[in-house]
C-alpha cells in the first residue's frame, strides 16, 4: 500500500487540506550523473589524480596485453624460422650394435626429399674423415706453427639454404660442380681465416691431402650446423672420388611451418620404399603446441603485471574517495536534510567513481594502444592488437570505479544528517 | 494514526487548530560518553501557519528539538506526529522522503556548495523532494525572486555577502514548496542590519502562509515570532504568545 504525503502551503487562520503525499522518486539517473560530474569538476586536481591512476592501470593492462601479443608474434616468427622449419634425417644406429647403421642414405636423397609437399629445400652433409691436411700452399712449411686444420664436409647444392646460410663472396656448390666431380671448395668464414683466404675473384687454391681445390666461394650465416662456418665444403661426388667419402651422411631439410609431422612421416618412406624403419627423423614439435606454450608463458606474466597496476589504481581511487567523503560530510548532511535517502547518497559517490573509472579506462586504452603502436614502429615490429581491448578497457574502468567507490559510498550513506552537518561546519 | 491510515482516509478539511506538529513527552538522550539528556519530556504542538521561535542558551536543547522536528534525529522516547503521521513508524527511507517534501531548512552556517552557482545551489534539493524535472527551473527562478537575488543567479557563493548567502539558503529551502521552514540560528553569522533583512524575508514568507520555526539565542529574533518558546536544560521553560 503506497503511503501518500503532500505538502501544501497553508493559509494561516483558514481551513486547509493538509495531507503529505509521497511524490515519485525524482532522483533520476540524469540527476545522479549530473551530480557526479559537477561533484568531480569542482575538484579538478583530484579528478586528474584519480583518472591518471585508473589510466595508468588500464593503460598498462592494454599495453602489456598488446605487447604480449605483438612480442609473441615476433618471437614466434623468429622461432618458426629457425626451429619449426628444420628437420633432419639420418640412418639409425643399431641399438644392439652401436656403430652399425640400419640403413644407407641414398646419394640422391636430397632430390627425393624436394619432391615432397611442405619441403622448401633439402641438402646432404657428410664429414670427410680421411682428410689429413688442408693447406693453402702445396707443401707443408716446417717452420709454420702447427694448427688445427679445418674440417672438410661434403655437401649437396641445397644444403646452404637448409641451414639459413648465405654466400658472401663467389658462388656456392651447384649441380654443375657435382656433375663433373669438380675439385672446387666453399669456405666457411672460420676456414677462410685459418687458410688466409680473403677473396675468391683471383681463384685461390687450397690443398686437401695434397690435392688442389679451387675456392669458388666464402659462405656465412648458418644458423644450424654452425660447424660449417669453420669448415671447407666440397661437392659430394668430388669427396667420393678424391677424398674417399663412403656414405652420404645425413639429410638436412627446410620445411614449411606446420609441415613437420607430415614430412617426418613421409621422409623414411621416400628414402627407403621398402620400409624406412632404418632412418631416424628429428622433427620439430607441432607449431600450435609451441605457440601455445610460448604465448601462454608470455601472456601470463604480462597479465599479472597489468592486473597489479590496475589493483593499485583501484586502491588510489578508493583512498581518494574516502578522503573526499570525509571532506564532504557537510555536503552529505545537507543533502540528507534536503531529503536524500541513504541509497541516493551512496549512488552519488559510486557514480563519481564510475565516471572516473570510465574516463580513466578510455584514456588508458588510448594510451596503451598508442604505446604499442609507437614501440612497434620504433622496433619495426608488426603490432598485434585486439580491437575488443578498447571496449573491455572501458568496462574494466567502470568496474574499477564501482569496486573502489563501494566502501566510501557506504560510509557516506551511513552519516547521520544532524551529525554530518555539525561536523561539516 | 499511521501513514497507511492517512492514505486510506478521504481528504478532509482540517480545523485551524489541528496541530501540524505534535510532540508528546519526547526525550532525547545522547549516549556519549558523556551521556546528555538533550530533550527532557518535551510536549509541543504547532499549527499550520504558525510562526514559532525557540530561544534558550547554548546547550538548552533547542537545536536538538529542531533536528527531531525536522526528522533528522529520532526521539529516544515519546511520540512525534506530523500532520497525523506517526513518524516513529516510518523507516529511514520514508523519513528522508517526508523530510524532503515537508520541510525546508536554513542553517547558521548557510551550507552552500562553494563550487556551484547560486542557481545550482537553490536547485540542489529539487530532485530529493520528488518534483519532476519539468518545472524545476521555474521554481528556482521564483524562489530567487522572492529573496531578491535573481541578478546574482550565476554568481559563486564566495562572491556573496553573508546576508546574500543566507538568502540563497532561504531560496533553497522554499524552492520545492515545503509546508514548514525550520531555521537554526539563521542570523547567527550576520550583523544586525543584515539580520533584520533576513527576518523581513521570514515575515514575508509567513504572510504567504508558510509555517516557520526559528531557533535562536537572540531575543530580538525571537520577538519577531507570534509564539515564543523558551528552553533550558532540555525542558520547555515557558511559552509566550505575541
Amino acid at each position: 500500500m503506497k503511503v501518500y504525503w503532500h505538502g501544501t502551503r497553508g493559509r494561516r487562520g483558514g481551513e486547509t487540506a493538509s495531507r503529505f503525499r509521497r511524490r515519485r522518486d525524482g532522483y533520476t539517473l540524469r540527476d545522479v550523473m549530473s551530480d557526479a560530474v559537477r561533484g568531480l569538476s569542482g575538484r579538478p586536481g583530484r579528478l586528474v589524480l584519480t583518472v591518471v591512476a585508473v589510466m595508468l592501470g588500464i593503460g598498462s593492462l592494454v599495453a602489456t596485453l598488446g605487447f604480449a601479443q605483438t612480442g609473441a608474434n615476433q618471437i614466434q616468427a623468429r622461432f618458426d624460422a629457425v626451429a619449426a622449419t628444420q628437420l633432419s634425417v639420418a640412418p639409425a644406429e643399431d641399438p644392439m650394435d652401436p656403430g652399425r647403421l640400419l640403413a644407407v642414405m641414398p646419394w640422391d636423397a636430397a632430390d627425393r626429399m624436394e619432391r615432397l609437399n611442405g619441403v622448401v629445400a633439402a641438402g646432404l652433409v657428410a664429414r670427410v674423415e680421411a682428410v689429413q691436411t688442408v693447406t693453402a700452399v702445396p707443401v707443408n712449411d716446417p717452420m709454420a706453427l702447427p694448427g688445427r686444420a679445418p674440417d672438410v664436409m661434403a655437401v649437396s647444392p641445397g644444403f646452404l639454404e637448409t641451414v639459413e646460410g648465405q654466400v658472401d663472396q663467389g658462388v656456392f656448390i651447384n649441380t654443375f660442380h657435382e656433375s663433373g666431380a669438380q675439385r672446387v671448395a666453399v669456405l666457411g668464414p672460420g676456414a677462410a681465416e685459418t687458410l688466409g683466404i680473403t677473396r675468391v675473384d683471383n681463384q685461390p687454391a687450397i690443398f686437401i691431402n695434397g690435392v688442389s681445390f679451387t675456392v669458388i666461394g666464402i659462405a656465412s650465416g648458418a644458423i644450424r650446423h654452425q660447424e660449417v662456418l669453420d669448415a671447407v665444403m666440397v661437392p659430394l661426388p668430388t669427396a667420393r672420388q678424391w677424398l674417399g667419402l663412403a656414405t652420404a651422411g645425413e639429410l638436412q631439410v627446410k620445411i614449411e611451418v606446420g609441415a613437420g609431422s607430415l614430412v617426418a612421416q613421409q621422409a623414411p618412406q621416400i628414402l627407403d620404399p621398402g620400409g624406412g624403419e632404418g632412418f631416424s627423423v628429428v622433427a620439430p614439435p607441432p607449431v600450435s603446441r609451441m605457440r601455445e606454450q610460448l604465448t601462454g608463458d608470455v601472456d601470463s606474466l604480462f597479465l599479472i603485471l597489468g592486473l597489479v597496476a590496475l589493483g593499485i589504481g583501484t586502491l588510489v581511487i578508493g583512498v581518494v574517495m574516502s578522503l573526499s567523503v570525509l571532506e564532504r560530510r557537510g555536503e552529505v548532511g545537507l543533502r540528507r536534510a534536503l531529503g536524500a535517502t541513504r541509497r541516493q547518497i551512496a549512488l552519488q559517490f559510486v557514480a563519481e567513481c564510475v565516471v572516473v573509472g570510465l574516463l580513466g579506462g578510455l584514456i588508458g586504452a588510448a594510451a596503451g594502444v598508442f604505446g604499442v603502436l609507437g614501440i612497434s614502429v620504433a622496433k619495426a615490429w608488426t603490432p598485434v592488437l585486439d580491437v575488443r581491448l578498447v571496449g573491455l578497457a572501458a568496462v574494466a574502468g567502470v568496474m574499477v570505479g564501482v569496486l573502489a567507490g563501494l566502501a566510501p559510498a557506504l560510509r557516506a550513506s551511513r552519516l547521520e544528517p544532524a551529525t554530518a552537518l555539525q561536523e561539516g561546519t | 494514526m499511521t501513514a497507511t491510515d492517512m492514505a486510506q482516509a478521504p481528504p478532509r478539511a482540517t480545523s485551524p487548530n489541528r496541530p501540524l506538529i505534535e510532540l508528546t513527552d519526547v526525550s532525547k538522550l545522547f549516549a556519549g560518553p558523556p551521556q546528555v539528556l538533550a530533550l527532557n519530556d518535551v510536549s509541543l504542538s504547532i499549527a499550520a501557519g504558525d510562526y514559532v521561535s525557540v530561544m534558550g542558551p547554548s546547550g538548552s536543547g533547542k537545536s536538538t528539538l529542531l533536528n527531531v522536528l525536522g526528522l533528522m534525529d529520532r526521539p529516544t522516547v515519546g511520540q512525534y506526529t506530523l500532520d497525523g503521521i506517526a513518524t516513529g513508524a516510518l523507516n529511514e527511507r520514508d523519513r528522508s522522503r517526508l523530510r524532503g517534501t515537508a520541510f525546508g531548512f536554513v542553517f547558521q552556517a548557510f551550507h552552500l556548495l562553494a563550487r556551484r552557482t547560486v542557481w545550482e545551489n537553490v536547485a540542489l534539493g529539487m530532485a530529493y523532494s520528488g518534483l519532476p524535472r519539468a518545472g524545476r527551473a521555474e521554481r528556482v527562478d521564483e524562489a530567487l525572486a522572492k529573496v531578491d537575488l535573481t541578478h546574482r543567479a550565476w554568481a559563486k557563493p564566495s562572491t556573496l555577502s553573508g546576508g546574500e548567502r543566507q538568502r540563497v539558503a532561504i531560496a533553497r529551502a522554499i524552492a520545492a514548496g515545503p509546508t514548514l521552514l525550520l531555521a537554526d540560528e539563521p542570523t547567527g553569522n550576520l550583523d544586525e542590519a543584515t539580520s533584520s533583512g533576513i527576518l523581513e524575508v521570514f515575515d514575508a514568507l509567513h504572510r504567504e502562509g508558510l509555517t516557520l520555526l526559528v531557533v535562536t539565542h537572540d531575543p530580538k529574533v525571537a520577538a519577531r515570532a507570534a509564539r515564543r518558546i523558551t528552553m533550558r536544560d532540555g525542558r520547555i521553560e515557558g511559552v509566550t504568545a505575541a
